[in-house]
């Protein structure tokens, strides 16, 4: 069989990442992508955060069809009859570089593969990946239909749920408290309508995330990120907490229901609805990360399970992009040396462990198992509202000190056994 | 507005056979039917008639949630051929 240096399989952010920081170099790369153009089985909330990444491809960014950078941020928390919301306006967002973008992945990569192609890659659509070659334990390349592509490396940047990594023998099968699922709408809206409701000049833009009733006690919650001329509104819940949720809940329902709730409706009326998706979420973090590689082929973005959710963000695309340069600085000292036996490749995860990728991935270890618990989604949203409320609430009868207020309340439902060991978890996040 | 409505906005190319398969024997034992409460695009119902689990795969947004919710292995699910399936315009 005939080989060539490289096949990437998958053309999202990761397997790009890495055709853009191998094009250039005496290499033979191709990338297979399995929809219609690279993009088009993409999905994010979609936030992306550009400083840990900027620098790795620097000459990238320039022109880049992000949708608003991101220069206010809400969290509202919601509870029965009432809701609390934070919003910060930042001037420091709000300045070049700006650090991070609102962002719909369908038109960004296939801006990005256009990049690639203008460097010499060739990104092949509608090719799906069935299967590797193997010879003696060792990918020498991959099955597309009938077509046999050999490879001195294969990149399995095939997303989410890695047929490849499972065929390579890398991963441990899927277990349900390690995923969350988002989905989520396209909702048309003119730009001047955006701008005034949410407050926005030009190019700014607002991210908004919603905790508690919500999400009817299930570990998740709710988005809404404006771009320049729609809102993104979905949700991100734990598969495990809707398998155990008593008594059963459809969960496409409960995106209608955030919808029509009053803190969303106002947000998104008279706006039209133009795609509605949803794609899996890697939260197992590193836990259950996967043998990353092995001889003749590494595991890229969420193919090697780089997601996060750090409870003020799930994060993923920074990891993606990372993750193929990463693994293109490691192909590429594998060709010097002429071996691509994970001996070699070993140096992917050394470049990964030195960087911001898996020293998140470390510091957050546990973050999962602390977001477990269902009283954050319920019980402590429903606390800060009610105590909020009571301050505020002004009757016939004399208003109480504000302080025994308060205090009356927190002793109630947080500063109590149970209260001060779930902040004593925190410590960990 | 519906679930059929919202996802008659999405771009799809279906193929003519399912990328997703049930193994009927495991949904038959199954009682708390995982699918039909993760499945965002509200893909999966019980037959009425035949009392057997289906899968409308033509509707079908490729998370691939239903294997991982699944905890029973029943659902075996590929991504569909090269070229169709979901056509994501915004994603």
């Amino acid at each position: 069989m005939e080989k060539i240096d490289v096949v990437i399989v998958g053309g999202g952010l990761a397997g790009l990442s890495c055709a853009y920081a191998l094009a250039g170099e005496d290499l033979t790369v191709l990338v297979l992508e399995r929809g219609d153009f690279s993009g088009s089985k993409n999905v994010t909330g979609g936030r992306i955060y550009l400083g840990p990444i900027r620098d790795l491809i620097d000459d990238l960014w320039e022109g880049a069809p992000f949708e608003r950078h991101v220069a206010k941020e809400a969290l509202t928390l919601m509870a029965e009859g009432s809701s609390t919301t934070l919003q910060l306006s930042s001037q420091k967002m709000n300045q070049r570089p700006y650090p991070s973008y609102t962002i719909l992945r369908s038109r960004f990569d296939r801006w990005l593969a256009d990049k690639v192609m203008g460097k010499g890659v060739y990104v092949v659509p509608e090719k799906r990946v069935d299967d590797l070659i193997l010879d003696d334990g060792r990918v020498v390349g991959v099955k597309t239909g009938e077509e046999e592509i050999g490879a001195e490396v294969v990149v399995a940047a095939d997303g989410v749920l890695s047929f490849l990594a499972e065929k390579a023998g890398l991963r441990k099968p899927f277990e349900p408290q390690h995923f969350a699922v988002g989905f989520k709408e396209v909702i048309q809206l003119p730009r001047e309508k955006i701008e005034d409701r949410f407050g926005l000049t030009g190019e700014e833009g607002m991210a908004h995330l919603f905790v508690g009733s919500l999400t009817k006690g299930m570990m998740g919650g709710g988005f809404l990120y404006t771009n320049l001329e729609s809102i993104s509104l979905g949700m991100v819940i734990g598969i495990d907490a809707i398998n155990r949720r008593e008594p059963r809940e459809e969960v496409y329902r409960i995106l209608d229901e955030f919808k029509e709730s009053p803190q969303v409706k106002r947000l998104i009326e008279g706006g039209t609805l133009s795609e509605y998706s949803a794609h899996l979420i890697p939260e197992g973090g590193i836990n259950v990360m996967p043998k990353l590689y092995s001889d003749g082929i590494l595991l890229v973005g969420d193919a090697a399970g780089f997601g996060l959710n750090m409870l003020i963000t799930v994060r993923g695309m920074e990891y993606a992009v990372a993750s193929g340069v990463m693994a293109a600085e490691a192909i590429k000292e594998a060709r010097k040396k002429g071996d691509f036996s994970s001996r070699t490749l070993a140096h992917y995860e050394d470049l990964l462990r030195n960087s911001f990728l898996l020293k998140e991935l470390e510091t957050f270890r546990h973050a999962l198992s602390i977001l477990k618990n269902p009283r954050w989604f319920h019980h402590y949203p429903q606390a800060i509202c009610d105590l909020y409320e009571k301050l505020m609430w002004i009757d016939e009868s004399p208003k109480s000190r504000l302080f025994s207020t308060a205090y009356g309340e927190l002793r109630k439902s947080i500063i109590n056994l149970q209260g001060i060991k779930d902040i004593l978890s925190l410590r960990r996040i | 507005m519906t679930i059929e409505e919202k996802l008659a906005q999405d771009a799809f190319k279906n193929d003519e056979a399912s990328h997703i398969s049930l193994d009927q024997s495991i949904c038959k034992e199954c009682r708390e039917r995982f699918c039909i409460y993760s499945c965002p695009a509200h893909l999966y119902s019980l037959n009425e008639e035949t009392g057997q689990m289906q899968v409308e795969f033509a509707g079908c947004l490729e998370c691939g949630t239903c294997m991982i919710a699944c905890i029973y292995g029943s659902v075996t699910w590929n991504y569909p051929r090269g070229g169709f399936g979901v056509q994501y315009r915004h994603g």
